[in-house]
């Protein structure tokens, strides 16, 4: 038996050890469609409760809205369910070539690529376009995906310090011997919600002759007064070499993800991406419904307006209440704890309250950062908002924080 | 092997650290099981050692347990500057 006694105890002892560091992920079950108010399983086999969802990447509250499952529905009846190939055997349709073009038209750039996902398009990027010669210089807080994708290419690669310009310009001066050099960023960062300065980092990639590459999966159909993305926020659409982005978070939440830009960049990727030549291609039905939503998005505002003014509030109430939570403009608010047992302990009692969020901490962050990270949405009204900072408010009040700045939770809790 | 020391710890404070963050480094401070330099970050350090030191540092021995303090960071680079 290969599978020994042996061996499943090694296995075991791997998983007992998360569980001793406290880093073990406990199971959840939703049990209703994915929304401002859910039903949630939790612990496994318990009654499902009805909570209010403060924890989902479902920025524009398009995961379950209806004009998007018809689009679904009529991809379905129209294109079939699934391909049963990669793109480039026979999985593309017509509706994958429009879903490249709009996508095109509304991020601004010359060409997009469909993958299956966003890691997938991340983990094939780098490759198909940097190699031996080459250099790429990437912020230090850059999404998981990408850092895997950085990873598998050639290219050579150093860091700098999160969204630290001067830091930046220091070593693209030191990298000046390269063949090519390419600076990858998140537009917005999904643990903190802070923007990075595009404007400044294009004008040092302008300076130092540097490709530029953002993962806007946080952003993509919300960012920005039109909502297309950390580029339109801070005016360089135009200068942007390549973007990386996400359906399955604002844009429908189901799955699949691009690179788009430059046209040559993204024929490269078509030509030699290994998740694009060796993963299955899009469900149509998916293909369809993202299609209705990028048109939806194109034509109103009215959706990311309403999330913008969502998080206003959010943000307000909860500095009114005296939480402690990271100034900033995006839908994603960290409220600092800085001590993880106290980050998990207040999510647990706010799940009590009705109201589903997650604690984070190391190595999810940066040690000492521990914090429960809210995500707001267009789904929220007013009512739902307000009833999760009074939730906030109650359980700050029973750990002693409201009021207290980062110094005073430390000295209250340590880190 | 001081001239070293206080090198690499002069490159880590002033690569790592950020100017408005308090903490204190020394040669002792674990860097990366506390989360100061993580594996990703890693990199730049090492390219600074083999450049400045002009050696190279094979991938078995940049593991995060060699390079977790600035001591053990100095007992490297004396290894393979022969
Ligand atoms: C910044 C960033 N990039 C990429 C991804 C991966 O996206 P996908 O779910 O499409 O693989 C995520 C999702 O967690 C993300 O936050």
């Amino acid at each position: 038996m290969a599978y020994s006694t042996a061996t499943r105890q090694a296995f075991a002892d791997d998983i007992a050890t998360i569980k001793e560091k406290g880093l073990f992920k406990e199971k959840r079950f939703i049990c209703s469609p994915q929304a401002a108010e859910i039903e949630v399983e939790y612990p496994e086999g318990a009654a499902c409760k009805k909570v209010l969802n403060f924890c989902a990447n479902n920025y524009l509250g398009l995961s379950s809205h209806p004009e998007v499952a018809k689009a679904a529905h009529a991809g379905l009846d129209s294109r079939g369910f699934g391909m049963s190939s990669v793109r480039f055997i026979c999985g593309t349709q017509d509706i994958h070539r429009e879903l490249q073009d709009s996508v095109s038209t509304f991020l601004g750039m010359e060409d997009t690529l469909l993958f299956p996902s966003c890691m997938d398009a991340n983990a094939g990027v780098f490759e198909a376009i940097m190699g031996k010669g080459d250099v790429i210089i990437a912020d230090r807080l850059i999404h998981a995906s990408l850092i895997d994708g950085i990873r598998l290419c050639s290219a050579e690669y150093d860091t700098f310090k999160h969204m630290d310009m001067k830091h930046l310009r220091k070593k693209l001066e030191l990298h000046q011997d390269k063949r090519r050099r390419l600076i990858v960023t998140d537009g917005v960062f999904s643990m903190d919600g802070d923007l990075c300065p595009l404007d400044k980092m294009c004008d040092l990639a302008d300076k130092f002759d540097t490709m530029v590459l953002v993962d806007d999966s946080h952003a993509s159909g919300f960012i920005g007064k039109t909502g297309r993305g950390v580029h339109e926020h801070f005016g360089v659409m135009d200068r942007i070499d390549l973007i990386t982005t996400t359906f399955g978070k604002a844009l429908g939440g189901a799955s699949g993800g691009c690179v788009s830009g430059r046209s040559e960049l993204v024929e490269l990727c078509r030509q030699k991406a290994r998740p694009y030549l060796f993963s299955n291609s899009l469900s149509p039905v998916i293909v369809s419904a993202t299609i209705k939503v990028i048109d939806f998005l194109s034509s109103t505002t009215e959706l990311r307006d309403k999330l913008e003014a969502n998080t206003k509030r959010f943000r307000e109430g909860m500095t009114a209440a005296g939480l402690n939570i990271r100034p900033g403009v995006t839908p994603i608010v960290p409220v600092m704890l800085y001590n993880a047992k106290l980050a998990n302990d207040m999510a647990r009692d706010m799940y009590a309250e009705g109201i589903y969020v997650i604690g984070f901490f190391f190595p999810v962050v940066p040690e000492g950062q521990a914090r429960i990270r809210v995500q707001l949405s267009a789904a929220h009204e007013n009512e739902h908002i307000d009833k999760c900072v009074a939730a906030f408010k109650k359980v700050g009040e029973k750990y002693g924080i409201l009021g207290l700045d980062k110094k005073g939770i430390i000295e209250k809790y340590g880190t | 092997m001081d001239d070293i020391r206080e090198a690499v710890l002069e490159y880590v404070i002033d690569e790592y650290i950020d100017e408005d963050d308090d903490m204190e480094v020394d040669a002792d401070t674990a860097l990366i099981s506390s989360g100061i330099v993580d594996s990703f970050s890693m990199v730049s350090l090492k390219a600074f050692l083999e450049n400045r030191y002009d050696i190279r540092i094979p991938d078995e021995d940049a593991t995060p347990e060699a390079f977790d303090t600035v001591n053990s960071i100095v007992r490297i680079v004396e290894k393979h500057s022969n």
